[in-house]
Order: structure tokens, then C-alpha cells, then sequence
């Protein structure tokens, strides 16, 4: 077996060059004989089994903390219920917000777990909890729910991202959000509708040019890297090569190109392109997309802002989960959407709601995750959960679990067995079939 | 007879609490009732000025939105839930009268005709509704407005109807073949936050003054902060024939500050109520100078507020559960 050459000299580096050649699709392509070294921590671990079942994971980020009184545990007509009133879904005796119509009427795919308990009310540290599934600590970063199912599940071969956030100008997707599993799981930000950018080739060079370009480039890294390798080094190759691949399917992040019908029908604004981007980018085979809504920070004007950001949420977010059901992609796609935390249950002097970790909701959808179910119960004001609490590392336990990753299990880092979860946590069973 | 008014003088002289936060006030034209709404959905009738309670209940959400008719028999209460209800309240046992589904979504404001024959009503829907007063029967409805309508008023001609909205328009509009007639532009009163992607602020209220033949829109600015309510009050004064901005009334030092309502004084003095986080504050403007030439600092943050110009009294719903009645006199 041929070591790579990593400046430390660690085995666990090591990569059998025809290994890599086949899981990578790349065999027979002269001079690409690189790669992640994380690409070969599968031991122990069934790998192909998992990336054959072509499981997907989408998250929609709540950016600021949404309210769950006025989305998915309405409280209506109590001290702490505000204006918005309940309206029926499609699971008979199951109620939420009325600023969710739209997605009252797919409640039959959708999970509640209306017993979330984080205790941490701070915007950072939330949201790292809720997408690592992890208390950040100073001894140890975790990667990011997204990288995970990029290291886990992508495929490849299919020469497109495996962990990719949709925001509205593209921003994001910052920081080490893959933490161990190394930089090649980080996520690639798209803004919106539009495909990368810089994925063009430049005007004036030919493809004969081009390719003699890159295999220039490819020549010098090689030489380099017999040197002088790192997980670094690794994933800024890895980075040219899938920019190329990039470069082949930009179409795949055209959003222009899907019928004026589903454009109109989730709506012409920010959310509603993300939504259909993140369709098209499952239907081409994306392991993980993050979309990101923002701002539900409501401090201020809380009922007002819900109105305005769930008036944009509300239909897009049912269209996404309509079209995966009738498209037959609910079966092997989880949804989750999630927050850094909830909103006070009290209203403020400024009609507004503050930060609130300890009772609150998210919502999962499709994969083995059970249909049309509750779990987990408020008081009646919503300031307390009295049934079924889960807290971030049980959730992230779940979102693994429903998209066939045994949770339970380890990775091999360094020579070191991490739990790809916190042994702490625990999967929600209940809420899994 | 009241006394000769004099703001500087203003104090409070009744204070009536309720169990739950207020969000709006009215007092009926012969200044012997208002009206509270409140947090629970309930509506408070006080007897002024002993201030004996009555409770309405009916509305299911929030209830933004009130206006007594000329005689001061009915009350009209416009809910976020989009119900119209019209109230006898001037009955021994104050009862629901009529109620109609009106509005999609929140109503924001109803305003009641000179005359009294005609109800307007305005809402997240973003149409426009009138109504008749004696049966409820809907007379006529439009749309125009790109975003949530925050207010109307009748012009005191009944002719012309003035609303307002979240993007800073004011849309005049003529009352009999509700045609557009003109826009008036308080695109100030808008913030367009693309940090934070969100829209602020809007048109929360507007009065016209008759004989000053001036318009007044009330809302708030420099919203660099919209969910950290970071903003700042603000009161544009525009001439009516011309549309054009005469004023801009701003106000230093009330942090989280927005007007949520403004009236005139005969004088021609605008009065405004703010909240904030230094409380409640009635501010007080004329046409001589930008800053206002007087505050009033109420004892809690309040929410809504409506002048009885006969009795020189103000009413203030606040956060705080209690109806406020003030005097703008000694």
C-alpha cells in the first residue's frame, strides 16, 4: 500500500492510490492522484453500503431564533400567546401557527418535536449546538451536521459539492465548519439563484488551452505534494479539481433553468430561489443543502416581522416538501427545520420576544423519520417542556439516524475513534421508523 | 368648561388598570367613555371619569384597531384575527351588535365618515373596504397598496379617503369612485434593512388638519436596527394641496422610539405618542421649528393615545395594563 507523504507521517493519512482511483471516479484520468486523505477514514464503517442508499439531507436554518408560538406550538388566547391564532392541518388534532397555511396542509410528512430544551440563549453557541449537535467547548470543534453528510453520504463520482448553503447573497458557510473531517466538507455558499460564481472559463482560452493549463497546475501540486503534504495542501487541490467539476455542470445551479410554473410557484423572492435551488440541487444528487432564512431576531415588532419572514417561508417551504413527496425523494431526503433557539414566551414592552432556549420546536420531515407525528409537549403557556425533552445532541443523534447513519458509531481520525455523535445524547426513537 | 390649554401643564389625572398590556385607546366624542383594547383580546369600556370597567368580549387576537361613531352609541373594533364588530356601548349592558369577517389577515385601522353613514377599513390584506355603518353591509372594496395599509383617515369633506402603509405611501384616494387621485410620498418613515432583510417602519397613523389644510404621518426612522429596536421617532408634516414635506418632526434621545399615533391640536400643534425605552412620551411640534417644543413624560411606556379636543384630555394605553387620562391644562 502506497502512503501519501503527509508532513506529520501519520498512517491514518494514508490512501491506497487505487482506492482512491475508484471512489472517486476518477480512475484512468492521468495525473489526478489527489485527494482528501479523510477520504479513506471508512474503517469499521460501511461507507459504500451508506452512499449506495443515496440518502439527502436538507436544513432550513432559521437565522435569529423563530418564534415557536407563532410556528409550530401555538399557544393562542393565553397570556403569552399573542395575536396569531391556530389553525387546523392535515394530521387531524395537530394545530399550528395561521401563519403557516401553506404547510398546515403537508403536516402529513412533517414530524414536531415541540420539547426541545438546549439551555443556551446565546446566538453563536446555539447555533454551533444545533449544527453540531455538541456544547462548544475550547478543547474540541465538531464538524457541522452538513459536513457530515457530506463526508458520509455524497457521491463523488457525481462531480458535484456534497455540503452546499443557500443564502441570499451567498454569504456564509465560513469558518471551520468541518472541523476533523477536514476542510473538503466545508460547505460551498451559493447566493440565491445563481450558479458559483468564477464558473466560467475566462474569454480568449480555448479548451486546448484550458486543459493544458490545469494539467500545468496538476504537474506542480504533484511534485509539491511529494514534499510537503497536508490535509491542507489536500483540499486546496481538491478545491481546483471540483471547481472544474464545477465548471462542467453549472447548469446544475441554474435555477433559471426550471419552469416558469415552479418558479411562480414558490414564490419570486429570495426564499422561494432557494428553495427551488435546493430541489434542483437534490434531484442532482447534492448530499446536504443548507438553506438559510433570515432574520426571525425579533426583539422588536415580533408579530409584524413573523408575519413578514413566514409570509415568504410559509409557501415555499410547503412547496419543497410537496414536490419532494410527489417526486418520490421524501423517502430518501430528510428535512429539518431549526433555529439557534426559540423566543420568549413573554412579550415584551416592544410587542417583541427575546431569546429562549428552554421550550421550543423544530421540525423534521421525510427519511425514516415517522409522518404526521407530535412529540414532546409544552405547558400551557409555553415556558417549560413537561413531556418528551430533547436537546441538541439527541436531535443530531436523530437527523443521522434518519438518513441511515448509525449514530452510535465512530470515525477514525489521527489514529483516534471520535463519536460522530455525542455518546452523551441519545436518538429520539420514538419519532424514527 | 375646561380650562385654556397649556401643554406645558399637561399631567395625569386617572389612571384605570386592566389585568393584561394595552395596545390601543379611544375616547368617544362627548368625552364621557373610552375604550381600551388589550393582550387578553378583550376591549375595556371606562366610564369617565370614575372609571368604572365594562369588558367586551368576542374578538379572537389583538384588537389594533377602534373608532367611535359622531353620536358616541357604537363603537367599531377592527381585530388581527380580520373580524369588524360593532358595539353598542351606550346600552345598559354594552353588547356586540354585528359582526363581519372583513379583513384577511390583521385589520390595522377602521375610521368612521363625518357623516357617520360610512365605516373604512384597511389591513395586512392590503385592500381597502368601506361599509355601511347602519347595516354592515360592505359597499365597496380596493386594492393599491404594495404592502400592509397601517392607517386611514377620512378627509374632513368625507370625499377623500387617506391611507397609509409600510412602504411610506400615502395614497389619497376619492371616496366615490375610489380612484387614485394622488400619492403622497413618506418614504422617510420606510427603512429598508438589507443587513437584517427586513422592512420597518411604515405609515403608523395620519390626521389632517382642516383649516391649516395640512397632513401629518407619524411612524419612525434611522431604523439601523429594527429587531434591536434601534430606531427613533418621527412625525412628517405635509402641505395638503401640494403634497410637499414641511416639516420633519424628529426627536433626540428616546432610543426605541416610534410614534404610534398622531392628532392635532386646534392650534395646529402635532402631538405624537411614543414608546421606547425611556417609557411613554407625549411630544408636542409646531410649525415654527423641527424639534418638538414640548415632552411629556408618562409614568410607563405606552402604545396608543387619542385627544378629546373639547376637554383638552388625552387617553394612553400602556404596557404597564393601565388606561391613562391626562389633562393639557393646570
Amino acid at each position: 500500500m502506497g502512503l501519501a507523504h503527509y508532513a506529520c507521517g501519520s498512517r491514518e493519512h494514508g490512501l491506497n492510490r487505487r482506492q482512491f482511483l475508484q471512489r472517486s471516479g476518477l480512475s484512468g484520468v492521468a495525473g489526478t492522484a489527489i485527494a482528501g486523505g479523510l477520504g479513506s477514514l471508512t474503517t469499521g464503517f460501511a461507507a459504500e453500503q451508506l452512499k449506495a442508499q443515496d440518502m439527502r439531507l436538507v436544513v432550513f436554518n432559521m437565522h435569529g431564533g423563530l418564534s415557536q408560538l407563532e410556528s409550530w406550538d401555538p399557544k393562542p388566547g393565553t397570556k403569552t400567546g399573542g395575536p396569531c391564532r391556530s389553525i387546523p392541518t392535515s394530521v387531524p388534532g395537530t394545530h399550528v401557527s395561521d401563519l403557516l397555511p401553506y404547510t398546515a396542509k403537508q403536516m402529513h410528512h412533517l414530524c414536531v418535536l415541540r420539547g426541545v430544551n438546549t439551555s443556551e440563549d446565546d446566538h453563536g453557541k446555539g447555533a454551533y449546538m444545533m449544527l453540531t449537535g455538541r456544547r462548544q467547548t475550547a478543547a474540541a470543534e465538531y464538524p457541522q451536521i452538513g459536513a457530515v453528510a457530506a463526508r458520509m453520504l455524497n457521491d463523488e463520482s457525481r462531480g458535484l459539492p456534497g455540503h452546499i448553503v443557500v443564502t441570499p447573497g451567498g454569504g456564509g458557510g465560513k469558518g471551520n465548519e468541518a472541523a476533523y473531517l477536514g476542510p473538503k466538507y466545508s460547505s460551498i455558499s451559493l447566493g440565491g439563484s445563481k450558479p458559483p460564481p468564477n464558473t466560467t472559463k475566462p474569454d480568449g482560452i480555448n479548451d486546448e488551452a484550458e486543459l493544458r493549463r490545469h494539467d500545468f497546475r496538476r504537474r506542480l501540486n504533484a511534485e509539491f505534494l511529494t514534499r510537503r503534504r497536508t490535509a491542507i495542501t489536500d483540499a486546496y487541490t481538491h478545491s481546483y479539481e471540483q471547481a472544474l467539476r464545477l465548471m462542467e455542470r453549472r447548469d446544475v445551479f441554474d435555477v433559471s433553468k426550471e419552469p416558469q410554473a415552479d418558479q411562480d410557484r414558490y414564490g419570486k423572492h429570495d426564499l422561494g430561489r432557494q428553495c427551488l435551488m435546493a430541489r434542483r440541487l437534490l434531484e442532482n444528487g447534492v448530499s446536504f443543502v443548507q438553506v438559510t432564512h433570515s432574520n426571525y431576531d425579533t426583539h422588536n415588532d415580533n408579530f409584524n416581522f413573523h408575519i413578514e419572514q413566514l409570509g415568504e417561508f410559509d409557501k415555499a417551504f410547503a412547496t419543497f416538501v410537496a414536490d419532494l413527496s410527489d417526486r418520490g425523494m421524501l423517502e430518501k431526503t430528510l428535512v429539518v427545520v431549526l433555529s439557534e433557539f426559540g423566543r420568549t414566551p413573554n412579550i415584551n414592552l416592544y410587542y417583541g420576544r427575546d431569546h429562549w432556549s428552554k421550550a421550543w420546536s423544530i421540525v423534521m420531515a421525510g427519511g425514516k423519520v415517522a409522518r404526521g407525528a407530535v412529540y414532546g409537549k409544552t405547558n400551557d403557556e409555553g415556558t417549560e417542556v413537561v413531556d418528551g425533552k430533547v436537546d441538541h445532541g439527541d436531535l443530531f443523534h436523530t437527523y443521522l439516524q434518519a438518513v441511515g447513519i448509525d449514530s452510535t458509531q465512530s470515525i477514525a481520525v489521527d489514529g483516534r475513534q471520535l463519536p460522530i455523535a455525542d455518546p452523551a445524547a441519545a436518538p429520539v426513537w420514538k419519532v424514527l421508523t | 368648561m375646561s380650562l385654556p390649554i397649556d401643554i406645558t401643564k399637561t399631567h395625569v389625572v386617572h389612571q384605570w388598570k386592566h389585568d393584561r398590556p394595552l395596545i390601543a385607546c379611544r375616547i368617544s366624542p362627548d368625552g364621557q367613555q373610552a375604550v381600551s383594547s388589550s393582550e387578553d383580546f378583550s376591549l375595556q369600556l371606562w366610564r369617565i371619569p370614575g372609571g368604572e370597567k365594562t369588558v367586551l368580549k368576542g374578538h379572537e387576537s389583538w384588537v389594533h384597531a377602534l373608532c367611535y361613531s359622531p353620536d358616541s352609541q357604537q363603537l367599531v373594533s377592527g381585530g388581527c384575527e380580520g373580524s369588524l364588530m360593532w358595539w353598542a356601548v351606550r346600552a345598559e349592558a354594552p353588547a356586540l351588535v354585528r359582526k363581519s369577517d372583513a379583513h384577511s389577515g390583521w385589520i390595522r385601522g377602521v375610521a368612521i365618515s363625518p357623516d357617520g353613514t360610512t365605516l373604512a377599513s384597511v389591513g395586512n390584506d392590503m385592500l381597502v373596504k368601506l361599509w355601511s355603518m347602519a347595516s354592515g353591509e360592505k359597499i365597496a372594496e380596493w386594492g393599491g397598496h404594495e404592502r400592509h395599509i397601517y392607517s386611514v383617515e377620512f378627509h374632513p369633506s368625507g370625499n377623500q379617503l387617506i391611507t397609509g402603509d409600510l412602504l411610506g405611501k400615502i395614497h389619497v384616494w376619492n371616496v366615490a369612485d375610489r380612484k387614485l387621485e394622488r400619492t403622497i410620498e413618506g418614504t422617510p418613515l420606510y427603512t429598508e434593512n438589507k443587513g437584517q432583510q427586513a422592512e420597518y417602519g411604515g405609515v403608523r397613523s395620519l390626521a389632517y388638519h382642516a383649516e391649516r389644510k395640512e397632513l401629518i404621518a407619524g411612524g419612525t426612522h434611522k431604523a439601523t436596527n429594527p429587531f434591536g429596536a434601534v430606531h427613533e421617532p418621527l412625525i412628517l408634516r405635509f402641505g395638503w394641496e401640494d403634497g410637499a414635506l414641511r416639516k420633519s418632526h424628529a426627536c433626540e434621545g428616546i432610543p426605541g422610539g416610534l410614534v404610534w399615533r398622531v392628532q392635532w391640536l386646534k392650534d395646529g400643534t402635532a402631538v405624537g405618542i411614543s414608546g421606547g425605552s425611556t417609557g411613554g412620551l407625549l411630544l408636542f411640534f409646531n410649525d415654527s421649528q423641527e424639534k418638538e417644543i414640548h415632552r411629556f413624560k408618562l409614568p410607563s411606556l405606552a402604545r396608543d393615545m387619542d385627544i378629546h379636543l373639547e376637554s383638552n384630555m388625552v387617553a394612553t394605553a400602556h404596557y404597564d395594563s393601565h388606561l391613562r387620562i391626562s389633562v393639557m391644562n393646570a
